[in-house]
């Protein structure tokens, strides 16, 4: 399955401004897998991310989707490949209702109007927002937002999902929805996260980040038991781990 | 700068009146913005001492209300608001223009302030009636009626991105004023610099939401064009009588001026 294959080559990035915020970072994520990235604020997670689906373009290295470079050529298969959810569902949720910002990516594809309506239904059902479809976003509570965000990027069938921060400022029940409704989807999962709770019931591999570069590499359970590793990355063990303080 | 909030909650109540089902609601919404924008030009059409020949067009915006189950006074409040605009533009008429035009109990009424009566109930008109229209309509079906209309993509994009964001920046503003409040330690006047500080800081969030909102935009797939939004909208037999009525009913008010003919009916009864 080597066309879901995200490969990240020696990446760099430098910010209009000059600031560093990725320096060489390199991994594979083959198709399937559940990978968490983690790092403290300015890690260089979100920026990483929106180097995946070619929002941003690196000044260094490259990034391969299913064994092809990021190019002009390839960009719409690429952002149709790997679908993003953003950090702040209000960024993400951009048409007047929940159903025309869920048919946002579709109408770019020029589906027929009743594929469309099938389609925005069947991923309503999916997150359990099928009664939200006419509501206008800014009526919507925080996790019904993050769940018609998710609904926008699931109807376009992305083979890679890429999240930012998907469960921050949701309740622990929304949380648990987002979590059994992710677990649900058996492509690639590709999540930048503070809720390393969330990291142990999702994802079957870490990758750390620390200023601009990746520091370690593995499963959960070694990476979380790594205390002096986490602590210079400005983290902490889970939760459940139990081994704070 | 207190009342953000309350600012915030009236452009959300106005859409949730636009939900409602009334009777305007089943008009097509084409209709609707063709005979408020005929009745725009109507009422800018007139002389521009006219005064009392624009009293009788108030039945517009008022039957408009009725038939959309919108309340006159929440209309009213918002109108207000427009005012201070429209009298910087007509303040310095009567001081210009002295001519006397016409007596009042015996008192000389310049064209001045006649022109300036005519600017405040024009804006009073005008104003009103897109208010009850955007109210009617709502945001949504306005563009989408609006982009049937040929309006470029473009502007009616641009007016459902303002629509939305307009409450998530206005919230921001919310809370970095009560920010500034808790600490400002009960002192409600604060150097200009202050203020100045705040906007710039929101006018560089603003630009930084616009990025990500582009950056999303660009995830899914836009590539310069903006869909259709909206469902389709069908025109009726009865969407063309109403819009033959209001052409009808404008077009004779313009014509004859009722206020006129009602006065000298009123004076040839007195004599």
């Amino acid at each position: 399955m080597s066309h879901h294959l995200v490969e990240a080559r020696d990446l760099g990035y430098a910010y209009p401004d000059g600031h560093p915020a990725l320096d060489g970072v390199s991994f594979t994520i083959r198709h399937g897998e559940s990978v968490a990235i983690i790092g403290g604020n300015g890690a260089g997670k979100s920026t990483l991310l929106l180097h995946l689906n070619g929002v941003l373009k690196p000044s260094r290295g490259e990034v391969r989707i299913g064994d092809f470079p990021i190019s002009r050529e390839n960009l719409a298969e690429v952002r149709r490949t790997a679908g993003m959810i953003f950090q702040d569902a209000d960024d993400q949720l951009f048409m007047p209702t929940v159903f025309d910002d869920i048919a946002f990516g579709l109408n770019h594809q020029g589906l027929a109007p009743a594929e469309i309506e099938a389609r925005v239904m069947r991923a309503l059902e999916t997150v359990g927002a099928a009664h939200l479809r006419s509501r206008p976003p800014y009526r919507l509570s925080g996790g019904e937002k993050r769940a018609v965000a998710i609904a926008g990027v699931l109807v376009m069938q992305p083979s890679i999902l890429v999240m930012d921060e998907p469960s921050s400022g949701l309740d622990p029940a929304a949380r648990r929805r987002l979590i059994r409704l992710l677990a649900g989807f058996a492509h690639t999962k590709i999540v930048a996260t503070h809720d390393l709770d969330m990291v142990l019931d999702l994802c079957q591999r870490v990758l750390v980040m620390h200023a601009g570069r990746i520091v370690a590499d593995g499963l959960p359970a070694d990476v979380f038991a790594d205390a002096d590793l986490l602590r210079s990355c400005n983290l902490e063990p889970p939760l459940s781990y139990g081994t704070r303080c | 700068m207190g009342s953000i909030e309350g600012l915030l909650r009236e452009v959300r109540s106005l859409d949730a009146t636009a939900d409602q089902a009334s009777w305007l609601s089943r008009i097509d919404p084409r209709a609707t913005i063709l005979a408020t924008m005929a009745f725009i030009l109507t009422v800018v059409s007139f002389d521009r001492h006219a005064v009392a020949a624009l009293l009788p067009l108030a039945f517009f915006p008022v039957v408009l209300a009725r038939l959309g189950d919108i309340g006159l006074a929440r209309i009213g409040r918002k109108v207000l608001l427009a005012l201070p605009f429209a009298l910087m533009v007509g303040l310095f008429n009567p001081l210009f223009d002295t001519t006397p035009h016409l007596e009042l109990l015996g008192q000389p009424i310049s064209g001045g302030w006649l022109s300036l009566t005519s600017i405040l109930i024009r804006t009073v008109l005008t104003v009103a009636a897109t208010l009850i229209l955007v109210a009617c309509l709502g945001m949504h079906r306005l563009c989408a009626a609006l982009d049937r209309l040929g309006v470029p993509r473009v502007l009616t994009t641009q007016l459902l991105f303002m629509h939305r964001y307009i409450v998530v920046l206005g919230g921001e503003l919310g809370r970095m004023n009560l920010a500034r409040e808790l600490r400002s330690q009960g002192t409600s006047t604060l150097p200009l610099a202050v203020y100045g500080s705040m906007l710039g800081h929101l006018l560089l969030r603003t630009l930084e939401r616009a990025q990500r909102i582009h950056q999303a935009m660009l995830s899914r797939g836009y590539d310069g064009q903006m869909p259709q939004v909206g469902l389709p909208l069908s025109w009726h037999w009865r969407d063309t009588a109403f819009l033959a009525a209001c052409l009808v009913v404008l077009a004779w008010l313009r014509a004859t001026d009722p206020t006129a003919l009602l006065g000298r009916w009123l004076m040839g009864i007195a004599t």
